[in-house]
C-alpha cells in the first residue's frame, strides 16, 4: 500500500531524465513482488510440467523390457496413427460445424438484449446464462438422461408427434447430440462476452446513425458488429481451444453410448484413455504435444486472417 | 490486435497444461523387485501380527467393514484402513497411478481375476507363496484356484466369484408356450424366437460394453482366446474357429430381432429388466441377488437355470466377475497384509457372512458347501433354491481358462472392435478379427511375443 503512495505522487518532470529514479526503482521492486506469486505457481504448474511430459515423449515403456529413448519415433507415429487423424476430424468437423452455429446464436442474444427491445432482458441474460454455471459433468449427464432411447422424454415427444423414434446416441447422431450439450452450455458465456464489448459502444456513434436515419438492422450491421469484432474474435479463438479439447462430454457419454464413443473420439480423450488405460504414458504425452501444436496453428490461422481482413478493409 | 498476442499465447499454454498435468501423475520408473524363495516362518508370523500396524485395503464392496471389524476383533494390534476408491477401472488406475508414484498404493487391494496377470507383469504384486499360500488350495474351488496362481506363485486369496447361468421369466416364457428353462443352445433359439413373436419381448439381452458376460459365454463354449505363460508370451486366439462360431450363433438371434444389444448397468437397462423388455439375463451367481433389488416388482416371476448346453457335450459354464485380494508388492507390513487378505477370506465366520449378507458368491470350498447357504429357500425365484443351482454350476466350469497380461487394453479396445459389432448388429466375425487385431499390435509394441 505504502508503495502505491509513492507511486502515486506526483512526478516532478526534471526527475524523469536523472536515469532510474528511487521512486522508479521502488515501483519496479513493488512490481516484481505482485508477479512472483504468479510465476512460481506458473513455472511449477506449467512450466515444469511441460518439459517433464516432452521428456516423456522421447521414451517409450514396454510392459515386456522396460524404458527406452526412442527420439522423435513417437512423433512420427502420431501423425500416421488412424485413430488420433481421425479424432482431429472429427473435432474439426465439431468446429466447424459447432461454433458458427453457438457463435452465431450468442451475437444474436447479446444483439437483441442490447437492442433494449425486449421486455425482461435482465432475466432473460441469467436466463441465457445459466447453462454455463451448471457444471458441464451435471449437464452431460442431464442431456444424457433426455436423449435416453427408450424413457428419454425427447424421444417419447417425438414418437408421439410421428416423427419416428431416432438414437440421439447412435454412431452417426452422437457427435450432432454433443453439439447440441456444447452449444447449450456455452452460448450464455459467449453472449456475456459481446454483450459487455456492445455495451461498451459510445454513444454518440448511434446518435450519429439516428441523423444518418439507419435503421436498427443497419446500426447492428454496421457499427456494432465491427465495433465488438475484437470480442468476438475472442470467443472465436475460445471456442477453437474449447472443441479441441472435448473431454467431458465424450468420457461422460461413454458410458451410456460405449460403443458410438471409442477410446479414441477425440484427440484429449484418447490421450487420456492412452495414459490410463493403455497404459503408454509416452504415446500419450507426444499425442497431448501435438494436439497442443494442432490447436496453435488453428488459433493463429484464424488471427491471421481476421488481422488481414482488417487491414485490407 | 499486436496487444492480444500473448494473451492468446497464454491461452494457448493453459490448453497445453491441462493435457500436460494428466500426463505428470506417472514417471517410467520401475517398481520395485518381487520376492525373495525364502518361507516364513511362524515366529515371524505370530510376530508380526502382535506388532501394531496399520494396513491399508482398498475395495469396493459395501459394508466390507463388518468383516473388517471381525478381524481386528480377532487380532486387535492390526488396524485396517477400508478406502473405497472407486469400482472396477478407476480402481485399477488409481492403484496403478499410486504404484508409479511410488508411494500412496494400499497394502491388500481388491483385483477381478482377469486383471491379476495385468498387475503380475509389471511385477507390482506380492507372490504368496513363500507366506504358506499355496497350502491353501485344497480350499478354494479348483477353477478359481487356478485363476490365482500363475506358475508357482499365489498372487492372491480369491474371494467371490461369477459362475454363468440362466435367469429367466417363467410368466413371459409360458405366454410363449416354454414351459422349461431351454436345455440347450438349439432350444434357446427356438424358444427366443417364440417369445419373439408371441410376447415381443427379448430373450435376452447381450450387453455391447461389457465384455465380461460375452468372456464368460465363451468360456463356456470351451473358447481359449487368451494365454500367457508368465514371461514374454501371450497367445491371442480371440477369432479362432470356435470363438466365431459363438459369435454367428448371437449374430442370427441379434439380427433377427430376438436378442438385443442394450448397454448394461445403465439406467435403460435397468428399466428394460424390470419392466420385462427381457425375458432373461444370462448372468453370474451374483446376478440373482443384484436382480432382486432392481426388479422388485417381479418378485416370483423369475426362476435359476444352468446355461444353455452345446449338443453332445458335458455340461460346461463361465465365469463373469467375482474378485481376489491381492498385496502389493509395495507393502510395507507384507506379512500382515497377507494374514490379513487370508484371514478374510478363509475364516468361517467372514466368509459365510460375505455369501449371505453381501451376497458375495463364495470361493470356500466350506461355504460353497454349506447347507444353511445352499439349501436357502429365495422367495423371489418362487422359493427355488437358487444357491444350489449355481453351486452345481459351479463344479462345471472350465478349469484352464486364461487372460492376458494387459486386460486394461483389451477390454477397452473390446468396445471399440467387436463390442460396436454387436452394438451395431453388424457382422460380429468381423468384430472377432478386429479386436484380434488390435490385441495382436498392442501385445507386439509392448514386446510380447505373440502366438496367433
Amino acid at each position: 500500500m505504502s508503495t502505491a503512495t509513492v507511486a502515486s505522487a506526483p512526478p516532478a518532470p526534471r526527475v524523469q531524465k536523472r536515469g532510474t529514479p528511487l521512486a522508479k526503482k521502488r515501483q519496479w521492486r513493488a512490481a516484481y513482488l505482485f508477479v512472483i506469486p504468479f510465476f512460481v505457481v506458473f513455472i511449477t504448474m506449467l512450466i515444469v510440467p511441460l518439459f517433464y511430459s516432452g521428456y516423456l515423449s522421447f521414451f517409450a515403456t514396454r510392459l515386456v523390457g522396460g524404458t527406452s529413448f526412442v527420439g522423435f519415433d513417437n512423433y512420427v507415429k502420431t501423425f500416421t496413427d488412424p485413430l488420433f487423424l481421425a479424432g482431429v476430424g472429427r473435432t474439426g468437423l465439431f468446429l466447424l460445424v459447432q461454433v458458427p452455429i453457438m457463435l452465431g446464436l450468442a451475437l444474436f442474444f447479446a444483439l437483441a438484449l442490447d437492442s433494449g427491445r425486449v421486455r425482461g432482458s435482465k432475466v432473460l441474460r441469467l436466463l441465457i446464462f445459466i447453462p454455463y454455471a451448471i457444471p458441464g459433468v451435471v449437464a452431460t449427464l442431464m442431456w444424457g438422461y433426455l436423449y435416453g432411447q427408450d424413457f428419454g422424454p425427447i424421444v417419447q415427444v417425438l414418437s408421439a408427434l410421428g416423427l419416428g423414434s431416432p438414437n440421439l446416441l447412435s454412431d452417426s447422431n452422437v457427435l450432432g447430440s454433443m453439439m447440441n450439450i456444447v452449444t447449450w452450455e456455452f452460448v450464455g458465456y459467449n453472449m456475456i462476452i459481446m454483450y459487455s464489448a456492445l455495451r461498451s459502444i459510445p454513444a454518440e456513434l448511434y446518435e450519429a446513425a439516428e441523423i444518418d436515419g439507419a435503421s436498427q438492422l443497419r446500426v447492428a450491421w454496421s457499427i456494432k458488429i465491427p465495433a465488438i469484432r475484437p470480442a468476438i474474435l475472442l470467443t472465436v479463438i475460445f471456442s477453437i481451444i474449447g472443441s479441441f479439447q472435448l473431454f467431458n462430454e465424450p468420457s461422460l457419454l461413454r458410458n451410456i453410448a460405449p460403443n458410438a464413443i471409442s477410446t479414441s473420439y477425440t484427440p484429449n480423450f484418447y490421450a487420456y484413455n492412452l495414459a490410463f488405460v493403455s497404459q503408454n504414458v509416452n504415446y500419450a504425452a507426444a499425442v497431448a504435444f501435438i494436439l497442443g501444436i494442432v490447436i496453435m496453428i488453428v488459433s493463429y490461422v484464424v488471427q491471421l486472417s481476421t488481422q488481414r481482413r482488417e487491414r485490407l478493409g | 490486435m499486436r496487444k492480444r498476442a500473448p494473451r492468446t499465447a497464454l491461452a494457448l499454454g493453459a490448453g497445453l497444461l491441462t493435457t500436460a498435468l494428466l500426463l505428470t501423475g506417472c514417471s517410467p520408473s520401475g517398481t520395485s523387485g518381487t520376492t525373495g524363495a525364502t518361507t516364513v516362518s511362524q515366529a515371524e508370523i505370530d510376530k508380526a501380527m502382535k506388532t501394531p500396524t496399520t494396513l491399508t485395503f482398498w475395495t469396493w464392496v459395501p459394508n466390507i467393514q463388518n468383516e473388517v471389524d471381525l478381524f481386528e476383533k480377532a487380532y486387535p494390534a492390526i488396524k485396517v484402513k477400508v478406502e473405497n476408491v472407486g469400482q472396477g477401472l478407476p480402481h485399477y488406475t488409481k492403484i496403478r497411478t499410486a504404484l508409479k508414484a511410488g508411494t500412496g498404493a494400499p497394502d491388500v487391494a481388491q483385483i477381478e481375476y482377469q486383471y491379476l496377470s495385468s498387475f503380475n507383469v509389471t511385477k507390482s504384486l506380492l507372490d504368496l507363496a513363500p507366506y504358506g499360500a499355496a497350502k491353501l488350495q485344497g480350499d478354494y474351488v479348483p477353477w478359481v484356484w487356478n485363476q490365482v496362481i500363475s506358475g508357482k506363485q499365489v498372487l492372491a486369496i480369491p474371494q467371490d466369484s461369477g459362475p454363468m447361468g440362466n435367469l429367466y421369466r417363467t410368466d413371459i416364457l409360458k405366454k410363449a408356450g416354454v414351459t422349461a428353462a431351454p436345455a440347450t443352445w438349439d432350444d434357446y433359439a427356438t424358444a427366443a424366437a417364440a417369445v419373439k413373436s408371441k410376447t415381443g419381448s427379448y430373450m435376452s439381452n447381450l450387453a455391447p460394453n461389457d465384455a465380461g458376460q460375452l468372456m464368460g459365454l465363451l468360456w463356456q463354449a470351451g473358447v481359449k482366446p487368451f494365454g500367457y505363460d508368465g514371461k514374454q508370451g501371450v497367445t491371442v486366439a480371440v477369432n479362432s474357429a470356435k470363438s466365431k462360431a459363438v459369435m454367428t450363433y448371437w449374430q442370427k438371434l441379434i439380427q433377427a430381432g430376438q436378442v438385443s444389444v442394450d448397454p448394461d448397468f445403465t439406467d435403460q437397462w435397468y428399466q428394460g429388466l424390470a419392466k420385462g423388455k427381457y425375458a432373461g439375463w444370462l448372468t453370474a451367481a451374483w446376478g440373482p441377488i443384484f436382480l432382486q433389488g432392481t426388479a422388485t416388482k417381479t418378485a416370483g416371476l423369475w426362476a435359476a437355470a444352468p446355461l444353455p448346453q452345446y449338443t453332445g457335450a458335458a455340461p460346461a459354464s463361465g465365469n463373469w466377475g467375482g474378485s481376489s485380494d491381492a498385496v502389493l508388492a509395495t507393502s510395507k507390513n507384507k506379512i500382515a497384509a497377507y494374514e490379513f487378505a487370508k484371514w478374510l477370506n478363509s475364516d468361517k465366520e467372514s466368509t459365510l457372512q460375505f455369501a449371505t449378507k453381501q451376497f458375495l458368491w463364495p470361493t470356500a470350498n466350506s461355504v460353497a458347501a454349506d447347507p444353511s447357504f445352499v439349501n436357502q429357500k429365495a422367495p423371489f425365484y418362487g422359493g427355488q433354491t437358487v444357491n444350489k443351482t449355481f453351486a452345481e454350476i459351479s463344479n462345471t466350469v472350465d478349469t484352464k481358462f486364461q487372460w492376458l497380461p494387459y486386460m486394461d487394453y483389451a477390454y477397452s479396445s473390446f468396445n471399440d472392435t467387436l463390442g460396436k459389432a454387436i452394438a451395431d448388429k453388424g457382422d460380429l466375425s468381423a468384430g472377432l478379427d478386429a479386436w484380434q487385431k488390435a490385441l495382436v499390435d498392442y501385445g507386439t509394441q509392448q514386446g510380447f511375443t505373440v502366438n496367433k
